[in-house]
């Protein structure tokens, strides 16, 4: 069984096995929720079926958040995408679009998979959706990268953290990035230490970001961070893949992580007291929802 | 924490400690109405759930959750209607409660026949949550485990026939953790028992007949 304490516990374990990270994961989470194996693939089979939906609700031309200081990013920018000739080529536009439509889903109370939180719900499934329909890998090995992606999160949450409360915006977004690096890395045939090498990248590329959302919501700026994230995770995985190892290793990279989290002030950790939140235009929009204080 | 906690859950958005745990909140005052509508609910918001519920949907989570949906029931968006339509006299309130966790809710209800009960928690991040009262006195529980709470009077003897009755008749239920309070000495107290599993549903009415107890109710696994 893995502690799920250190990256390298993986990477070492599939390569002894010469497997890859998502078959032990697959096999180890199935030993200790006493099921088949068969139950949990299908379990996250489900959980990409949800995330497939969650784009079709959010790429919606009315889709409008609770608040309604939000709405419409996922149909805009899959317009764009298809229509224009966008500067990151239309497969990373196609993928950005389909993470805002998932992010825009979530502030307008629809469905949503938590990966891994709300707040940073559209990065995996706008990277992961698009490997199938626009680069056509097998659904089953998108699906199985999931089980990487999930395992490299839950080491990220034992090691340094995935609340935005307690380590800022790098814990989620950023967090979401390094998992989707890796799915990514694993689908395109990375070895398993490439994929950690992905995560690395991602988690030092976004090392400090602070989660400042305008009026405590998760709308401004979280849903065009999930766009960005999406990004970050693509060039991660293709610097990995180029074989840029990272000189930090994965593992000191997450306890960096959490030394940058434990070192930034409250006011940057989703109470809405500083960043954009305390904007004037970040405040005057907190009263159009709210009111006056 | 296994796979499907970092790849899930499935939630309606759009924040897991506003809505998803809000949810779980309500979900705990549906186990304690045992089946019926409450006629009337008040929910008292405090801190961050006071200052920006409406923009989360923590009103519309906590009375889906009273109603006994779930953290994924598309239904919480249409809460409020839902509630009207169900009888459900619901009012929100929002005012401080020293000393609470910045995302607390107390939620007093009143049943068709009168009786009234009360709960007061915290979502603590995560969608995870914290129960801090029940009835006016104090427990302590998660609901990350099955959780037995018993309403009885504060005298000598009735741990030991709870306990006894859970040991000797459902032989394999093992308590993971006990916690016991009450409001003065010999007046009314609450035990909460975590379990390792999930007891029959015969152990609830069992407890229900034992002498000096008042109540008792099951709180399955959040």
């Amino acid at each position: 069984m893995f502690k799920y304490d250190s990256i390298q516990e993986l990477v070492s374990a599939a390569k002894e096995a010469k497997e890859k990270i998502s078959t032990l994961v697959l096999r180890d989470n199935a030993i200790s929720m006493e099921k088949p194996e068969q139950s949990i693939f299908e379990q996250m089979e489900m959980d990409f079926m949800i995330m497939r939906n969650s784009v079709a609700e959010g790429q919606k031309k009315d889709q409008r958040s609770m608040s309604g200081l939000t709405g419409g990013e996922g149909y805009l920018m899959s317009e764009y995408a298809g229509k224009a000739k966008p500067l990151c080529g239309s497969f990373v536009a196609g993928a950005m679009a389909r993470s805002l439509a998932v992010a825009g889903c979530n502030a307008s109370m629809g469905r949503i998979v938590a990966a891994p939180t709300a707040g940073s719900c559209g990065i995996l499934p706008g990277c992961l959706i698009s490997m199938c329909d626009e680069k056509g890998f097998p659904e089953k090995d998108v699906i199985m990268s999931m089980f990487t992606a999930g395992a490299f999160g839950l080491v990220i949450a034992e090691r340094s953290s995935i609340a935005g409360a307690q380590g800022g915006c790098q814990a989620e977004c950023g967090s979401a990035s390094a998992m989707a690096a890796a799915a990514l890395t694993e689908i395109m045939g990375g070895t398993p230490s490439q994929c950690a090498d992905a995560c690395a990248i991602a988690i030092a590329n976004q090392l400090g970001l602070v989660c400042d959302p305008v009026a405590g919501l998760v709308e401004i700026p979280c849903i065009k961070r999930n766009a960005a994230g999406v990004v970050l995770a693509f060039s991660s995985a293709d610097m990995a893949l180029a074989g840029l190892a990272p000189k930090i290793p994965v593992d000191e990279c997450l306890d960096a992580m959490r030394e940058v989290g434990d070192q930034l002030p409250n006011t940057l950790k989703e109470t809405a007291g500083g960043g954009l939140a305390a904007t004037p235009t970040g405040k005057k929009l907190r009263e159009k929802v709210f009111g006056k204080p | 924490m296994n796979i499907f906690d970092i790849i899930g859950p499935v939630m309606i958005g759009p924040s897991s400690s506003h809505t998803a745990g809000a949810v779980r909140l309500g979900r705990v005052v549906n186990k304690l109405l045992d089946g019926a509508d409450p006629v009337k609910v008040e929910i008292i918001l405090s801190g961050s759930f006071a200052e920006t519920y409406k923009g989360h949907g923590t009103d519309r989570a906590l009375l889906a959750g009273i109603m006994g949906y779930h953290s994924y029931s598309p239904e919480i968006r249409d809460a409020l209607q839902i509630a009207m339509d169900r009888g459900i006299e619901y009012s929100f309130v929002q005012q401080n409660i020293k000393g609470a966790h910045p995302n607390t809710a107390a939620i007093n209800f009143t049943l068709p026949d009168g009786s009234t009960g009360s709960m007061q928690g915290a979502s603590v991040g995560g969608g995870n949550i914290l129960v801090n009262h029940i009835n006016g006195i104090e427990v302590k529980f998660d609901g990350s485990n099955n959780t037995i709470l018993v309403m009885h009077e504060d005298k000598p003897g009735v741990i030991a026939s709870v306990t006894n009755l859970m040991h000797w008749q459902y032989v394999d239920l093992n308590i993971s953790n006990f916690f016991l309070s009450r409001q003065i000495k010999g007046g009314e107290a609450i035990m909460t028992i975590e379990i390792d599993n999930l007891p029959p549903e015969t152990l609830i009415d069992d407890i229900r007949r034992l002498p000096q107890v008042t109540n008792a109710f099951l709180i399955r696994r959040l």
